[in-house]
């Protein structure tokens, strides 16, 4: 079988489109790549989504913990406290168990005139619900790097936008938002980069790869349990997260310049990649 | 466990509880705590050393060494650790054997590696087939450590490269002009400096470590996470307990531990940067010198 073929029959395998029968023997190399390539895709995909979402909720949850109020202070707090303070491996666990026992017909939400009804079978799936937990969780280590930022702001920025006259949304739309961003934004690429390596641990932590649907580790291991050889699949996967990690930081970097434009070329921060996140 | 445990079926809810505590099984469970902080407590040290080296390495002038160093540290930036635990493990009881089976069959023709097997003498397996199971444990469990160990000294050999580049370099300097050797400078004015700039860093890295415990289970390990798993699963009449699904109250068990844990991680550090910034010349010291009576 040529490898163009293998392209075709397991290129979308992770999605379900394709062959439906993983290989069983005489793996070749080309095999390993596109099936661990395919697996990827969900990858991305849980990473790029929960990134995005988590994104604004990070940036309210920072307001709330930076708030003078208890009633906005104390939520955000408990957030951040529950979803740094625990694995993400136990969060995974809890979730899937929770979303289980939720009542199968759905729940229905009366929205005035009309009944809205979720569907919680859904949510039992990794597409959804382990979706959610990175969400909420990448939210809360963006959040408390956010507050940080959001505390390092200089005061000579904000009494400059009082000055102008500047005040409620339109000071925090052009002076808070974008300093706090420029301040967070190293520490907020590591957050990303460790977000898109957490995402492996979906299919390791209950949810269940329905139809040997699965991310890049998932098609790892399993090739790895098939071969009972390590020295192949491993090191392209790592391959696979070298590249997608050097996009991230690529991709961050672009942001970083144009937070960073205003300012002269010498004083502008680089981006030193240093792990510090991890769940 | 008590006396009155000896028909579950007939008591009264709390004594039911009282019992179902303490069955063997909810025991082991309780030891598997214990499992997970033997591992804290041979990782945390270990993971220190392989830093140490790994971070010495990385500053070495020979480009061998300095290369080695290098990759080592790096290597945990790109690849997710989740994948250096079930490959470390398995590559490493892979290459034990190896060299087992070269060295104690010698004069073993067969190949390893038959098609998807990897086949050695029976005297090369690791622990061998004959061993009860406690080594069996006992091995997986060292596998553990070593993987766990192997990334966690990454990590760390990240932290104290930062720590060691934050020494200001004019220490290094006087301590050169002094006529100290490069190896005289690293001992008495490199080192005993650099673990206040490294604090930060490696109590970060004792959380992460912390919440990393749980991956235990996908080594195969009998650790908290597989024993909530089966004594939370639902258990018919054919038991001695019979109740539904509570899986959820045991995760929700093993989240409260492990918010509890690093709490009071973090109270800890807290207390010891203090003891350490006492007197020192930085914004942390400043901030105590100012600082009401």
């Amino acid at each position: 079988m040529s490898c163009w073929q293998t392209i075709q029959d397991y290129g979308l395998r992770s999605l379900g489109i394709g062959e439906r029968l993983l290989p069983r023997s005489d793996f070749t190399l080309c095999d390993q790549v596109v099936l661990i390539g395919s697996g990827m895709i969900w990858n991305v995909y849980f990473g790029a989504l929960a990134l995005a979402m988590g994104f604004f909720l990070a940036t309210a949850l920072a307001l709330g913990k930076a708030s003078a109020h208890p009633a906005m202070r104390k939520p955000a707090e408990w957030f951040i406290f529950v979803f740094r303070g625990s694995p993400l491996f136990i969060q995974f666990f809890f979730a899937y168990e929770l979303f289980v026992i939720l009542p199968d017909a759905g729940l229905s939400i009366p929205l005035g005139v009309v009944t809205v009804t979720a569907g919680t079978d859904m949510l039992t799936k990794a597409a959804l619900g382990a979706l959610i937990v990175l969400f909420f969780n990448t939210a809360a280590y963006s959040g408390e790097i956010f507050y940080g930022a959001l505390r390092s702001i200089p005061k000579g920025d904000v009494e400059a936008a009082d000055a102008y006259g500047m005040s409620g949304w339109m000071k925090f739309r052009r002076i808070v938002w974008p300093t706090m961003l420029r301040l967070a934004w190293p520490s907020y690429t590591n957050e990303a980069i460790f977000l898109f390596h957490a995402t492996t641990l979906v299919f390791f932590s209950g949810f269940p790869a329905w139809r040997q649907k699965g991310d890049a580790l998932y098609y790892a291991s399993y090739f790895a349990d098939k071969t009972f050889n390590p020295f192949v699949p491993y090191p392209i996967l790592a391959g696979y997260f070298i590249v997608l990690t050097l996009l991230v930081i690529g991709l961050f970097g672009l942001v970083n310049r144009r937070l960073n434009r205003h300012l002269p070329v010498e004083t502008r921060r680089r981006i030193r990649y240093r792990p510090q996140f991890i769940r | 466990m008590f006396s009155f445990c000896s028909d579950p079926s007939v008591l009264p809810d709390w004594q039911w509880f009282a019992c179902y505590l303490t069955t063997g099984k909810h025991m082991g469970f309780y030891a598997s705590f214990g499992t997970v902080l033997l591992l804290l407590a041979i990782t945390a040290p270990v993971a220190m050393a392989f830093g140490f080296a790994g971070a010495m390495a990385a500053r070495s002038h020979f480009p061998p060494l300095g290369l080695l160093g290098k990759g080592y540290i790096a290597m945990v930036r790109g690849v997710p650790d989740i994948a250096f635990f079930l490959f470390v493990p398995i590559a490493l009881d892979q290459a034990l054997e190896w060299l087992r089976h070269k060295t104690l069959c010698p004069d073993w023709t067969a190949p390893i590696r038959q098609g998807n097997d990897f086949v050695v003498c029976a005297q090369a397996k690791l622990p061998l087939s004959s061993s009860p199971q406690s080594v069996h444990d006992a091995y997986s469990f060292a596998l553990a450590v070593v993987a766990f160990s192997v990334v966690f000294g990454a990590f760390a050999g990240n932290v104290l490269v930062g720590a060691m580049r934050a020494v200001p370099h004019g220490q290094l300097e006087t301590a050169e002009a002094y006529g100290m050797t490069r190896a005289q400078v690293f001992r008495r004015i490199l080192v005993p400096q650099m673990w206040v700039y490294a604090l930060p860093g490696l109590s970060n890295l004792w959380m992460i470590l912390i919440k990393a415990t749980p991956l235990l289970f996908i080594l195969g390990i009998t650790d908290i996470v597989y024993w909530a798993r089966e004594l939370g699963g639902m258990k018919t009449g054919a038991f001695a307990y019979p109740h539904g699904d509570w899986r959820l109250w045991y995760f929700l068990g093993l989240l409260v531990f492990y918010l509890a844990f690093t709490k009071l991680s973090e109270v800890v550090f807290e207390r010891l940067m203090l003891r350490l910034t006492h007197g020192q010349a930085t914004m942390g010291g400043e901030a105590q010198r100012k600082a009401p009576a």
